[in-house]
């Protein structure tokens, strides 16, 4: 619990400026972390800003990392009977591939944009629990890092994403990589968990005063969503896991067909985890570009509710769907039925959105910003992925592509061409009101081109390679068998190598971007205030934003607030006409500041009961004393988390006459 | 609020562990079934004690709505009691079951029982944990009532916990296979 600001006091009410309050008394076992320079005031940090840019730099670098993996099975790939890796080590490549993407790149990076963005899309000060916000950061960090040193001890897991049982038992995987995939991911679980409690109480409690549900950012709508289906897919995995855990290391034989189990039951928890997923996945692509195309079309969301409720509809379908990953498994006609036209029914709503985004920019005053590009490469090639998709909905016919490279391209047209286009697309979006610089455009469009072309060259082929039945997660083709002519499958995999490599120069064009806009010797120019001509909250205040965001809280009179403030309908002509810049509306704004805001204290605990975590996941492997070292730290974290005040230094404040202000941290409470 | 959300969530995590459960309890040897091995009167004790530490984590939630810290400590103290006699409990039953010969690995039966009332068992200890901690906190506080907010919280959280015990009470032991 924390307390996100405090009424203001007369009593304190001294100076003009609002006064930030910085807690300067010990309490409890640790002194507060204080410094506002320097790392400890990022390490020890509970801003949500913060948080979000950390969590955006981890996530890069995973991404980077997952790139690498994914280049290496490309070059295997890239010839006949290749020996770039060991069938082996090629195991723990696309294993590793596939886990870092999913949760320790497009998750945290998603998370980056929703922690730093929601609460100033909402008009909010920072989010509902700010220390539980750092501690799902550190969560997220020391998960992903416990999960890679795999490599270094002995090999990372080799099951697969989806790790089924029993291949994946300690007989047929005998390294301790599963056991390190599975606790790392119950870490990074448990960031999944809170992250997504602290959202949801944030988004529906902490609005601007005016902001009702319906005038809410379309961002944070989708944002809103996936924290649902995360709060709820997230312990089924968790269950899975644990039973996992128990088989490799307690001797349990939960998937252990020899002693009567049922390895049908792994998969059932993991894909009612798994198919909620791939929706955690692309809807904040889904939400981001639905931010960018009404800007660069300068016009409103079409269809606002549409799109609102077909994301709310896809997060409940969602849940319905998640045998179709198990057609192959002999479910039975009836069940195979049943999740073949639930299946197909959720490309409803997610076709209601691509019409929406259609007609947003139809008749628009379209701007081709590179942020604008990625948005538009989201629509077209999410479409050709929900396509591909809706084929596997016919049961038979995914009979067919279980297991083919087939699959491999749809899920790669929906995760690249609607999660990752959308990222990028949110990067050059936001970059200015992140960092206060603009990304170069030139250098964005180079991006933009040749991560288009790059990932049609990729996974485009895969299609073709993959109706011919080459099957994913083979690790080498021979010339004798691939075939003839334009269906030649030496020739496609040789088309999609390169186009992995495209890929990779559009990234580094990327990160090249980003060096030049920051190097010390950089002319970039501060950003405007308002580049895009935008309409939500989050560009009414500085950039990057002050500490506490805003310096008013903004009161909400309309969707599109921000552009509803800088334009009006001329009631004469009926044309719509600009009455004040950005400028001036933070001047306004800043004129009737708050007199006294008061903004949550750093903490020591959330790192330390983080980091506790993985020395308790070495100790279930390797020694078992170290659960208990691990245990210890951590039940000393919670009571030391528990009995640390919200904000240290009671003397900032009045004592609360009858309770009422020590409430005003629990004003969360349903 | 959020203790909602949480506790929908751990439905979800009680719900997987409760079918694995179903799916494996015919799974073990004749004479090693829960038929056999349950000692259903002892459980019930143990459960009705469960269930009076919710009637008194009530008194404790009202006594903390009318800022009497002093009552509120007894009942939370009373309540970990109540708690820490269950999992004893549990404890002594898990320990009669492995002198019978049902270890966590002998079947499928036994693994999934244990996991489940396990997993059960950390909860409780988990709440008797907020407890003591909710005792610490106010007796640090100098207002009396201060933490009312956070008694009911910690309240719900136990609530859930009793009625998920109840839910697991009935479909593994009296249930019969």
């Amino acid at each position: 619990m924390a307390i996100i600001e405090r009424p203001s006091t007369p009593a304190l009410a001294g100076s003009g400026a609002p006064a930030v309050v910085t807690p300067s008394q010990a309490y409890g076992v640790l002194k507060r972390p204080v410094s506002t320079t320097g790392w400890r005031s990022w390490v020890f940090t509970v801003d949500h800003k913060k948080l979000g840019i950390m969590y955006g730099v981890v996530a890069m670098f995973f991404f980077l990392v997952g790139g690498v993996e994914a280049l290496l099975i490309r070059l295997q790939l890239a010839g006949p009977e290749g020996t770039v890796l060991s069938a082996g080590l090629y195991n723990e490549m696309f294993t590793m591939h596939a886990t870092t993407m999913v949760f320790l790149f497009v998750m945290p990076m998603a998370a980056a944009f929703a922690n730093y963005l929601v609460p100033l899309q909402i008009g909010a000060r920072d989010v509902a629990f700010p220390r539980i916000n750092a501690f799902g950061f550190w969560c997220f960090l020391a998960g992903g890092l416990f999960l890679n040193t795999s490599w270094l001890l002995g090999g990372a897991a080799d099951g697969g994403w989806f790790m089924y049982q029993p291949n994946a038992n300690a007989l047929f995987s005998p390294s301790h990589g599963v056991d390190f995939w599975g606790l790392g991911l119950q870490i990074t679980g448990i960031a999944s968990l809170t992250g997504a409690i602290n959202l949801i109480v944030t988004i529906l409690n902490m609005r601007a005063p005016g902001m009702t549900l319906m005038k809410m950012p379309i961002f944070t709508w989708m944002i809103l969503v996936i924290q649902f289906l995360l709060v709820f897919a997230i312990p089924v995995i968790t269950v899975a896991l644990f039973l996992l855990m128990f088989q490799r290391e307690f001797g349990a034989t939960f998937f252990d067909v020899s002693a009567g189990a049922d390895p049908l039951l792994w998969q059932h928890l993991f894909w009612i985890f798994g198919h909620p997923e791939v929706y955690i996945l692309v809807l904040p692509g889904f939400g981001i570009v639905s931010e960018v195309l009404p800007v660069f079309s300068r016009k409103p969301l079409f269809g606002y509710r549409f799109v609102v409720f077909s994301g709310a509809a896809i997060g409940f379908v969602g849940w319905g769907v998640w045998a179709h990953h198990m057609f192959a498994s002999g479910l039975g006609p009836v069940s195979v039925a049943v999740f073949s036209v639930a299946t197909m029914l959720i490309a409803i709503p997610t076709g209601v959105k691509i019409v929406n985004w259609t007609l947003t920019m139809w008749g628009g005053k379209i701007w081709f910003t590179t942020s604008m590009l990625f948005a538009i490469g989201l629509v077209v090639e999410f479409t050709i992925g929900g396509l591909s998709g809706v084929t596997h909905a016919v049961a038979p016919s995914d009979t067919q592509q279980t297991d083919t490279y087939y699959i491999v391209a749809h899920f790669h047209y929906t995760i690249f061409g609607g999660a990752v286009l959308g990222l990028f697309a949110g990067f050059y979006y936001w970059w200015p009101k992140m960092f206060g610089k603009m990304l170069s455009e030139r250098l964005g469009k180079w991006n933009f081109w040749l991560m288009i072309i790059g990932m049609n060259l990729t996974f485009g082929p895969m299609h073709i390679i993959g109706l011919q039945g080459q099957p994913r997660r083979m690790m080498n083709w021979t010339e004798a068998r691939a075939g003839e002519g334009f269906f030649n499958l030496g020739f496609w995999n040789r088309v999609a190598s390169v186009g992995s490599f495209v890929i990779a120069i559009g990234v580094a064009v990327f990160l090249l971007n980003v060096w030049q806009t920051h190097k010390k010797s950089s002319k970039t120019p501060k950003a405007p205030l308002d580049p895009w001509d935008a309409r939500s909250l989050e560009w009414m205040t500085a950039s990057p934003p002050k500490e506490h965001n805003f310096d008013a809280i903004p009161t909400v009179h309309a969707l599109d607030e921000f552009f509803h403030r800088k334009y009006e309908v001329d009631h004469d002509t009926g044309e719509v006409r600009k009455v004040a810049t950005g400028e001036e509306i933070l001047a306004a704004e800043e004129a009737k500041a708050d007199k006294h805001i008061h903004l949550p204290s750093p903490s020591y605990w959330p790192i330390i009961l983080a980091f506790a975590l993985p020395l308790m996941g070495y100790g279930v492997i390797y020694n078992r004393l170290l659960i208990v070292a691990g245990g210890l730290v951590v039940l000393l974290a919670m009571f030391g988390w528990a009995l640390e005040p919200s904000v240290a230094d009671d003397s900032d404040y009045d004592p609360p006459a009858d309770g009422g202000g020590s409430n005003k941290e629990l004003a969360t409470i349903g | 609020m959020a203790m909602w959300l949480f506790l929908g969530s751990e439905c979800l995590l009680f719900g997987g562990l409760i079918s694995t459960y179903m799916l494996y309890r015919g799974r073990h040897p004749a004479d090693l079934g829960p038929d056999q091995i349950f000692d259903i009167p002892f459980t019930s004790v143990s459960s009705f004690v469960l269930l009076m530490s919710s009637l008194t984590m009530v008194l404790a939630v009202s006594a903390a709505a009318q800022k009497d810290d002093r009552r509120t400590n007894l009942w939370l103290t009373v309540t970990a009691l109540l708690g820490a006699t269950f999992v004893g409990g549990q404890v002594y039953e898990f320990t009669s079951f492995y002198r019978e010969g049902l270890g966590f690995t002998s079947s499928l039966f036994s693994s999934s029982f244990y996991t489940l009332t396990g997993f059960h068992g950390v909860h409780v200890t988990v709440g008797i944990i907020m407890l003591m901690a909710l005792v610490g906190i106010n007796k640090r506080s100098s207002v009396p009532g201060d933490k009312a907010e956070v008694v009911e919280l910690v309240g719900l959280y136990w609530h859930f916990v009793d009625v998920v015990w109840i839910i697991i009470f009935t479909l593994v032991y009296l249930i019969p296979s």
